[in-house]
């Protein structure tokens, strides 16, 4: 091959893997769910809602097998597929969580207990309560915690067989056996990105059932952005 | 059944004859990378339906695994997706043709008989061991400059210990991708281009024992890259290049693309050393007796002993771990009577000598290296050889240092710190070597010999500080920290990878017969080894402070560190860019040529035309002489390359020693 | 250490090489070992804080100061050849024939030998005399302080002063949490530790394998499931203590971090009394205290009821296997 040729080649196979790598960058890479943004035009001092709901199924995704958390948009009220959202440094942030799965029992039943929130309660369809025993009955579906403030919320279940055998299967629900929960904590005052988990092994066919869902950000854990 | 006394053509051992030539037919319609691609599709898209009709539950399924439907993911259809695709690759490049005109009795293709012009045969399974060679090399440097992009990704996201460039998950599969790509691929770094190319020219063989295994080891090594790069499409690995089970049992889809990925390359290291072993036993030249063995072939027999020793292990642990993940054994699963441990003690039983196959080499190429380029013979040639047993033998006994604070029996602590102190002996020789032939040289600062002398500076540093980790009360503190990482990096990447790019610029000349750019040479390695001694010297510090491995969160005093080691590590990178471009365009553009001997050096390798010619030697030469015997007055010739009728007959009769020194 | 102490040749009138490469190496060597030893020393990682976290120390400055000479020794060398002995202009010639020098190379083999087995006897020694050096010694440690124990019957017996103080650390993803079995078996995300006590870790996890890592401490335990792993220290100083995960656990793994404290022993026992009344109600409902856990044994599981059929704490990946089924 003449000199000219050569260096063609070489040229377009060189822009071909610059290209390729870029691609594999944004694509694989960078790509990632949405985050919720609760920040905007919230004032000093104000409180915060933030809104999730949990279900036993996903009819949005190729894994409709995995269960998965929606986050309400604040602004247009519809239900995004992400677990990322994003709160004001310091405020305090008011949680609904609406529990659309069925029960599980955690691995460590340590974490029945509510910690982290104002008055170390969560309120369980209005009523206030401090632990629940997944153990002894059917009562937690998941938990929201989010390790780095030591903030760790078991999200009630339907109680009953009939409910149990009844969830909701499209998502996101709006209809269908579920428990309200309700619980407000102080967003810390240092910003960073603070992750946060479910505690329920709810990633089934997987080993501990903490594979899958559990550690695929958008299904049961996510992140919080506290930012200033 | 009739036996032919008289036979009517000419048989050879092996078989062989005129029917293996196909060189008349155009590239398009020959066996090649082309096919190979087809057949890989093929066999992929086969396999996976296969692992669905069996697994998946519904009507008539065999097996039906509950899990699968649980978890939206059939492993089972993957791994078997990939089994297919390496038997469709492999017979899409026509690896099992003469497997089976063997099995029918028919000629097969032979050495002799091989395509030994045009760019097409580097796209082929061929069975010249120099073609093979070539095709190693371009495959490594691929394989490298990948990974360690994947490497300039993670000092990207550790730049800041608070923002986050990519999400945790996103993190973790590059850290899997990088250090497995490069643990798995980088056995066959100097052993697959140096090791193959050369073994047979420095022993003055005309060809290796096995030419199709070790076309077949090559021809693994592209396969085994993709699948393990196509963890990516399938959501990649989170468990490091490690896969400590329950972690790698519980993850997603792309563990499988790992375990299957290093399994196969397993496969591939076996076979590459096994060839290797075999070559250097039973095809050395008259004259070539093991006192005479050029350093090189000790180092990569040494490689090739504990690959061939070690890598099966690998491949029945990865094996076991993928039965794990698709048809639910528990070898791994404590509460049903596995045991972690298990997989720990396999996986490192293979590891540690996998480490000693990353730095066996690199003492081969210093020690072929500094004769050349200090004019004088290697003091204590038995002294390094016994260094290289040394390390060979004793590389299986200790991988429990690894497994220190795992909570193994303590009393084993006592012993596996006896046995890793006691192999920095051996390991200690290459310096008192190096040391000795540098007495009073005439040292010549070419560009390969500053990689030889960076190597020893690196491999100080990083075999030091392993001593540091080889102590247990010492290794409370470092295990799991920067500070191994730093450690097995400066034997690695600055053992191996600097006396990779030693040989590159000692060999190419050879290999290829064109000259590669000094000046830029210098640039590169100047650059290379500032930054690379930039990039990890502080991350000794960095473990020491309490910073462990793969996180993504660090403490924030540590930040102005990680950034000096994040910059510094773009330098790196730059230096290999700077490597990849002299090479590519020196090789493709500029061409000039190299025909003689430009290092003046003794190799037996050196001796024939630049690039050898086909079947390397005329005839086989006779050995006469050590390949270091620089400045010795009156020193014979290193071989006779044109022997006299008869000497030959008369070697293998036994009487090789008088006629070989006469 | 070896040193590189020949003579010249008999008749050369030259430098000699040995001789200055030999006093090059001793003063730098030894100005190396003093600023390790007075200067650096005191303040290696990982620290003062307890017993195990001087031996840690310890044992990095030992190696530091054995290895400085030999560091040193190689670079003296290769500094003064690549300067002395560099090829000069116009200079074609091969070196001397010099193949081995039976002497040098049994000195250093020697050497060698000596130095690397000294250290495996440091090593052992150290291992023996702090009691494991913090260190995971599994479920049947050889190095106990006196008053360890690995059984959980025993570790259960209330503590006092003197006692060893027992914390089971249990490891899941991604969060330790720690258990007091010797004050009732409560169970705290706080990791609250009493100075001058004999504190027995018993690490173990109920899902991936982790390690309990508590720098300050120099403690380092591997937390694999159904496996009890025992290290001991005891605090010297108080402070505060940072406890990383050390095994890669999962998506999480980067932030599994927590921090623990260092107190006096009465601040301690009136935390222990505090927070084992505090916690009464979540600890009636956690499985009795055990050295290792299997989660999916769930004594009370009839009274969950349970849609699918299968509960998750196995995760339904072995269906026949699992036994927890309602």
């Amino acid at each position: 091959m003449s000199l000219p040729v050569r260096v063609g080649t070489l040229l377009v196979a060189f822009l071909a893997v610059v290209g390729g790598a870029i691609f594999v960058v944004i694509q694989f890479f960078l790509a990632g769910p949405p985050v919720v943004d609760y920040t905007a035009g919230v004032t000093p001092g104000q409180t915060v809602s933030v809104t999730l709901q949990e279900d036993a199924q996903n009819t949005v995704t190729n894994k409709p097998d995995w269960v998965s958390y929606f986050i309400q948009d604040p602004v247009t009220h519809a239900w995004v597929h992400t677990t990322l959202f994003k709160v004001p440094a310091g405020a305090t942030i008011d949680v609904t969580i609406l529990g659309y799965d069925g029960c599980t029992p955690l691995r460590n039943p340590f974490w029945g207990k509510v910690t982290g929130t104002i008055g170390n309660v969560e309120y369980v369809n209005g009523k206030a309560t401090s632990v629940l025993n997944s153990w002894a009955q059917c009562s937690v579906a998941h938990t929201f915690s989010i390790p780095g403030i030591d903030l760790n919320v078991p999200v009630a279940s339907p109680t009953t067989l009939a409910a149990n055998n009844n969830l909701c299967g499209t998502s996101p629900c709006t209809s269908g056996p579920h428990t309200t929960v309700t619980f407000s904590f102080k967003a810390p005052t240092t910003p960073g990105d603070y992750f946060w988990q479910c505690r329920i092994p709810c990633g089934l066919g997987y080993l501990d059932g903490f594979g899958g869902p559990m550690q695929t950000i958008g299904y049961m854990t996510g992140q919080m952005e506290v930012v200033s | 059944m009739a036996i032919e006394t008289e036979p009517g053509t000419i048989q050879h051992p092996g078989g062989g004859g005129p029917a293996g030539a196909g060189g008349a037919r155009p590239w398009w319609m020959r066996l090649g990378f082309h096919t190979a691609v087809i057949g890989a599709v093929l066999g992929y898209l086969f396999g996976h339906w296969l692992g669905n009709y069996y697994a998946v539950p519904g009507p008539g399924s065999p097996a039906a695994y509950q899990q699968i439907g649980f978890a939206d993911a059939n492993d089972f259809a993957i791994v078997l997706g990939y089994l297919f695709m390496v038997i469709g690759w492999l017979a899409g490049l026509g690896v099992f043709n003469d497997l089976g005109r063997q099995m029918v009795g028919r000629p097969l293709h032979d050495v002799e008989h091989e395509d030994s012009r045009g760019l097409a045969r580097y796209f082929r399974y061929t069975l010249d061991h120099k073609v093979v060679g070539i095709q190693y090399l371009v495959g490594m440097i691929i394989y490298f400059c990948t990974a360690g992009l994947f490497a300039m990704a993670i000092r990207t996201e550790l730049l800041s210990p608070v923002h986050h460039v990519f999400s945790s998950s996103v993190y973790i599969e590059i850290v899997g991708e990088h250090g497995t790509m490069m643990m798995m691929l980088m056995t066959s770094v100097i052993l697959g281009p140096f090791g193959n190319y050369l073994i047979p020219l420095m022993i003055g063989a005309k060809r290796v024992a096995f030419p199709r295994l070790e076309a077949l080891s090559f021809w693994l090594t592209p396969v085994a890259f993709l699948i393990l790069l196509s963890a990516i499409l399938l959501g990649g690995f989170h468990m490091g290049w490690t896969g400590y089970p329950v972690l790698s049992v519980q993850d997603t889809e792309g563990a499988d693309a790992y375990a299957f990925a290093f399994g196969l390359m397993g496969i591939s290291m076996i076979l590459a050393g096994f060839n290797i072993l075999i070559t250097v036993i039973c095809y050395r030249a008259p004259g070539m007796r093991w006192s005479r063995l050029p350093m090189f072939v000790w180092g990569i027999l040494g490689t090739a002993v504990m690959m061939t020793l070690a890598a099966p292990i690998l491949v029945g642990g990865m094996y076991m771990l993928l039965t794990d993940r698709t048809v639910q054994t528990a070898f791994f699963t404590s509460r049903l009577g596995g045991s972690t441990y298990l997989y720990q003690d396999l996986f490192w039983f293979f590891g540690h000598p996998e480490v000693y196959i990353l730095a066996l080499p690199g003492f081969g190429i210093v020690c072929e290296l500094l004769p050349v380029f200090c004019r004088k013979p290697l003091f204590g040639y038995k002294v390094a050889a016994a260094g290289i047993i040394g390390v060979t033998l004793l590389s299986f006994f200790v991988w429990q240092h690894h497994l220190f604070d795992s909570g193994i029996n303590p009393d084993m602590r006592p012993l596996f710190m006896l046995t890793t102190e006691l192999i920095s002996i051996p390991t200690g020789f290459i310096f008192l070597v190096a040391m000795g032939t540098l007495w009073k040289a005439k040292i010549r600062f070419t560009v390969p010999m500053l990689f030889c002398l960076a190597f020893f500076f690196n491999f100080l540093i990083g075999g030091i500080t392993g001593v540091f980790v080889s102590d247990v009360p010492a290794d409370t503190t470092e295990h799991g920290s920067f500070f191994v990482m730093a450690h097995f990096h400066y034997t690695i990447m600055g053992g191996l990878i600097f006396a990779f790019m030693g040989g590159c610029y000692y060999w190419l000349p050879k290999m290829l017969g064109i000259k590669l750019d000094q000046r830029l040479g210098k640039v590169h390695f100047w650059l290379m080894f500032l930054g690379f001694n930039s990039t990890f010297l502080p991350l000794f510090a960095v473990g020491l402070a309490g910073q462990p491995r793969r996180v993504f969160e660090y403490a924030r005093n540590l930040q102005t560190l990680n950034d000096w080691v994040s910059i510094s590590s773009f330098f790196l990178g730059a230096s290999i860019l700077i490597f990849v471009i002299n090479f590519v365009w020196s090789t493709v553009v500029v061409r000039e040529r190299e025909t003689g001997n430009p290092w003046e050096s003794r190799g037996l390798e050196w001796q024939v035309p630049s690039p050898p010619p086909a079947h390397n030697f005329e005839h086989v030469p006779v050995v006469l002489s050590g390949p270091y015997e620089y400045g010795v007055p009156g020193s014979p010739p290193v071989a006779d390359l044109n022997p006299p009728v008869g000497v030959l007959t008369a070697a293998f009769s036994g009487t090789e020693t008088a006629r070989a020194e006469a | 250490m070896t040193a590189e102490s020949q003579a010249p040749a008999p008749g050369q009138a030259g430098p000699s090489h040995g001789r200055r490469i030999f006093l090059l190496w001793i003063v730098l060597a030894l100005a190396a070992d003093l600023l390790i030893w007075f200067v650096l020393g005191p303040h290696l990682p990982p620290g003062k804080m307890s017993t195990t976290a001087v031996e840690n120390q310890t044992a990095i400055k030992l190696m530091a100061v054995m290895s400085a000479p030999v560091l040193v020794l190689v670079l003296v060398y290769f500094g003064y050849a690549l300067v002395v002995w560099r090829q000069r202009e116009g200079d074609d010639a091969d070196g001397p024939p010099i193949h081995g020098d039976t002497r040098i190379q049994t000195i250093w083999i020697v050497g060698t030998t000596v130095v690397v087995l000294a250290l495996a006897v440091y090593g052992t020694v150290a291992l023996w005399t702090s009691h494991g050096a913090g260190a995971g010694e599994g479920p049947a440690p050889i190095w106990n302080p006196p008053g360890a124990t690995a059984t959980a019957a025993e570790q259960q017996t209330p503590w006092a002063p003197g006692k060893v103080l027992q914390v089971q650390v249990i490891a899941q993803q991604w969060k330790f949490t720690y258990r007091y079995p010797q004050f009732g078996g409560f169970e705290t995300t706080a990791l609250i530790l009493p100075e001058s006590q004999w504190i027995q870790f018993n690490v173990t996890s109920i899902d991936v394998i982790h390690s309990f890592w508590a720098y300050q401490l120099g403690v380092k335990a591997d937390a694999n499931p159904g496996v009890n792993n025992i290290a001991y220290t005891k605090a010297a100083q108080l402070g505060n203590v940072t406890v990383r995960c050390a095994e890669l656990c999962g998506l999480w793994h980067g932030a599994m971090f927590d921090y623990g404290r260092v107190v006096t022993l009465a601040q301690f026992q009136a935390w222990t009394a505090a927070t084992s009344t505090q916690l009464t109600s979540i600890t009636q409902q956690l499985p009795a205290y055990d050295t290792t856990y299997d989660p999916t044994q769930i004594q009370q599981l009839s009274k969950v009821l349970v849609a699918l059929g299968v509960t998750g704490a196995g995760g339904g990946y072995y269906p026949g296997a699992d036994p927890a089924q309602p």
